[in-house]
This record gives C-alpha cells, sequence and structure tokens, in this order.
C-alpha cells in the first residue's frame, strides 16, 4: 500500500472513532434513559417536558404542555386497551370535577393508541378533562413512562411532584399518594 | 419453439402482476408491522395493541384497501417505526444505501489490496532474479551451455 493511501486509511479511522465518541457523547448528554420519572425517583424536581399534541376530546385543536403552567395539573398517560386505564378512568373524571376549581386539570396522554379508540373511551367513561393523542408515544421517553397507565403531579411551577403512580390509581392501594400528589401540585400548604 | 417461450413468458409476467394487484394477504401485514409496545412483527405478539391492529388489518382489507394504504394509516397512528422494514425512500433509504456501500467500499478496498500485494511480489520475483549471484549466473549458463551440447 501507498503511503498517501496508508495516510487516508488511518484518517478514515480516526474519524470513524471520533464519530462514534461524539455519538456517545450526545446519547449520554441528551438521552432520556429514564426520563423525569427516573429524575424525581433520585430526589430531583424536574421540569415537566413539554410537547404539543392534538386533542382528541371534544375540544379539538392543538395542546402545548407548556401553556398549562401555573395550573396544577395531574397527567395521566393511558391507552383504550390497557384494563387498569379503565379502572382508573371514573377516578380521574372524579379529581377533575372536585379540584377544578382550585386550579387543577386532569389531563390524558392517549399513548400507542388509534386515535379513534381513544374518542370511543372518552365518550364511554364520560371523560370531560382535556385529552391528547400520541399514538406515536413521542412523550414517554421523555416522561420516563415504561408502561400504562402512569400519573405524574406537576406543579403551578411547572415541576412535577410527589411520586409517579404506576398501575391504576387505586382508592385501597395508593389512595395516600394519590392525594399527597394532587397536594403537592396544588401547592397547598395543609 | 421460440414463440411458445414468448407466450409462456407472457403469461408468467401477467400472472405475476395479477397476483401483485390482489388483495393485500392478512399474515403479509402481520409479518411486515411491528407491534409499538414490544417492537416485535405483529405475527409475533399477542400484546392487547398487536391484536387490536391485527382487527384493524383485518378491517381494512375487507374494506378494499390496498397494503400501502393499510401501511399508511398504520404509520400516521403509530410513526415510520411501525414498519418492520424501513421505507426506500428519503433520510430511511440510507438503511438500505449504506450496506450496499460498506460492501462496494470493502470491495474495492480488497481489490486494491490485492493489487498492491501482486505489483510488490511481482517486484521481489524480479529482484530475486537480478539478484542472482554472478558466480552462479555463470556456473549456469555453463551448465546450460553443456546440455544444449
Amino acid at each position: 500500500m501507498t503511503g498517501r493511501a496508508k495516510t487516508v486509511g488511518q484518517v478514515i479511522a480516526v474519524a470513524a472513532v471520533v464519530g462514534l465518541l461524539v455519538l456517545l457523547g450526545w446519547k449520554l448528554a441528551f438521552g432520556s434513559d429514564g426520563g423525569a420519572s427516573a429524575e424525581l425517583a433520585g430526589g430531583g424536581s424536574p421540569v415537566a417536558p413539554d410537547f404539543t399534541l392534538p386533542r382528541i376530546d371534544a375540544e379539538g385543536g392543538d395542546l402545548t404542555f407548556s401553556s398549562l403552567k401555573g395550573k396544577a395539573v395531574v397527567v395521566n398517560f393511558w391507552a383504550s386497551w390497557c384494563v387498569p386505564c379503565k379502572d382508573e378512568a371514573p377516578e380521574l373524571q372524579a379529581t377533575y370535577e372536585k379540584y377544578r376549581d382550585q386550579g387543577l386539570v386532569v389531563l390524558g396522554v392517549d399513548a400507542k393508541d388509534f386515535r379513534q379508540d381513544g374518542k370511543r373511551f372518552i365518550k364511554r367513561f364520560g371523560l370531560t378533562y382535556p385529552v391528547v393523542d400520541d399514538g406515536r408515544g413521542s412523550t414517554l421517553g421523555k416522561w420516563g413512562v415504561r408502561g400504562f397507565p402512569e400519573t405524574f403531579f406537576v406543579d403551578r411551577e411547572g415541576r412535577i411532584v410527589g411520586e409517579v403512580i404506576e398501575g391504576g390509581i387505586d382508592l385501597e392501594r395508593n389512595s395516600e399518594r394519590y392525594a399527597e400528589g394532587i397536594r403537592l401540585a396544588l401547592g397547598d400548604s395543609k | 419453439m421460440s414463440r411458445l417461450l414468448i407466450a409462456l413468458a407472457a403469461a408468467l409476467v401477467l400472472a405475476a402482476s395479477a397476483l401483485a394487484a390482489g388483495p393485500p394477504v392478512q399474515a403479509d401485514l402481520e409479518a411486515e408491522i411491528v407491534c409499538p409496545t414490544c417492537k416485535t412483527t405483529l405475527d409475533q405478539s399477542n400484546a392487547p395493541i398487536a391484536v387490536r391492529m391485527k382487527t384493524y388489518i383485518r378491517d381494512r382489507i375487507a374494506a378494499g384497501d390496498s397494503s400501502a394504504e393499510i401501511k399508511s394509516q398504520l404509520v400516521d397512528q403509530f410513526g415510520p417505526g411501525v414498519l418492520a422494514e424501513p421505507p426506500k425512500r428519503g433520510f430511511d433509504l440510507l438503511a438500505w444505501l449504506l450496506p450496499l456501500g460498506a460492501v462496494a467500499v470493502g470491495a474495492v478496498v480488497v481489490g486494491a489490496l490485492a493489487v498492491t500485494w501482486s505489483k510488490r511480489r511481482n517486484a521481489t520475483d524480479d529482484a530475486s532474479v537480478d539478484d542472482l549471484d554472478p558466480e552462479l549466473e555463470q556456473r549456469l549458463d555453463e551448465e546450460l551451455d553443456r546440455f544444449e551440447a
């Protein structure tokens, strides 16, 4: 091999290694391995990841999460094919009706689901709170959602507070954590 | 004979195009679509969303949709990750071209190395002939002369 060809080969090899290192660094810096959920579990109070998604409730249009700043938000990730999601739907609706006057919003994120199935679900359970469609699951990594349903509590400053409730909201199993999450989101000092 | 062959070829082409234009096959689509929660193809999954997607595909086939239309609807709902094979266009085309490019580059490199090594070996062989000991060369000539005589 000539000296020039050898040099070109070495440059290509070094460039490939540098490229891989840059990719690794990018993944470590911006990757969403555990998402906000992992940060919360580590004792932090992460800013809730923003998103803009189409609404599938009666209101229609798009909803940008950051537009809810100033309100307490209960963010519920669900899908119509998930059985515990059906069980907890009436409880979420009751929460919305009970606390909406205090500035609390329940926000449903229907993920990895058919839009039409999500709309049928909303109708079947008489949900009146906003629900967005995330069929592609674009929010799941950033929030750190590992299964359905999962419920997060976001305070008026847009920070995730309390504990993430993995699995359905069940008044016998996790009512205290649920109530605590709502209290923290509302900023209630009682 | 040649007319018979041409007729046979034409019949085969027509049959192939007729098959291609036929209704999509459920099993084929289930092997080409990925379950968004378990990341395996639908034919290997019984996850709730996979079961629902199989029902959707069955309904769309019954409604007369083509394979491309059904895939397009599923991509619109679940994103391009729902396709087991990336589409052969746009950025996804890279997934098809890069392996071919790597093979081509590999072939060029191997070829270049083979030529280089071959030249080096020839040069070594030539050098070994040129570098023959004069005394030995003279002896060889004498032996050859004696042999020819």
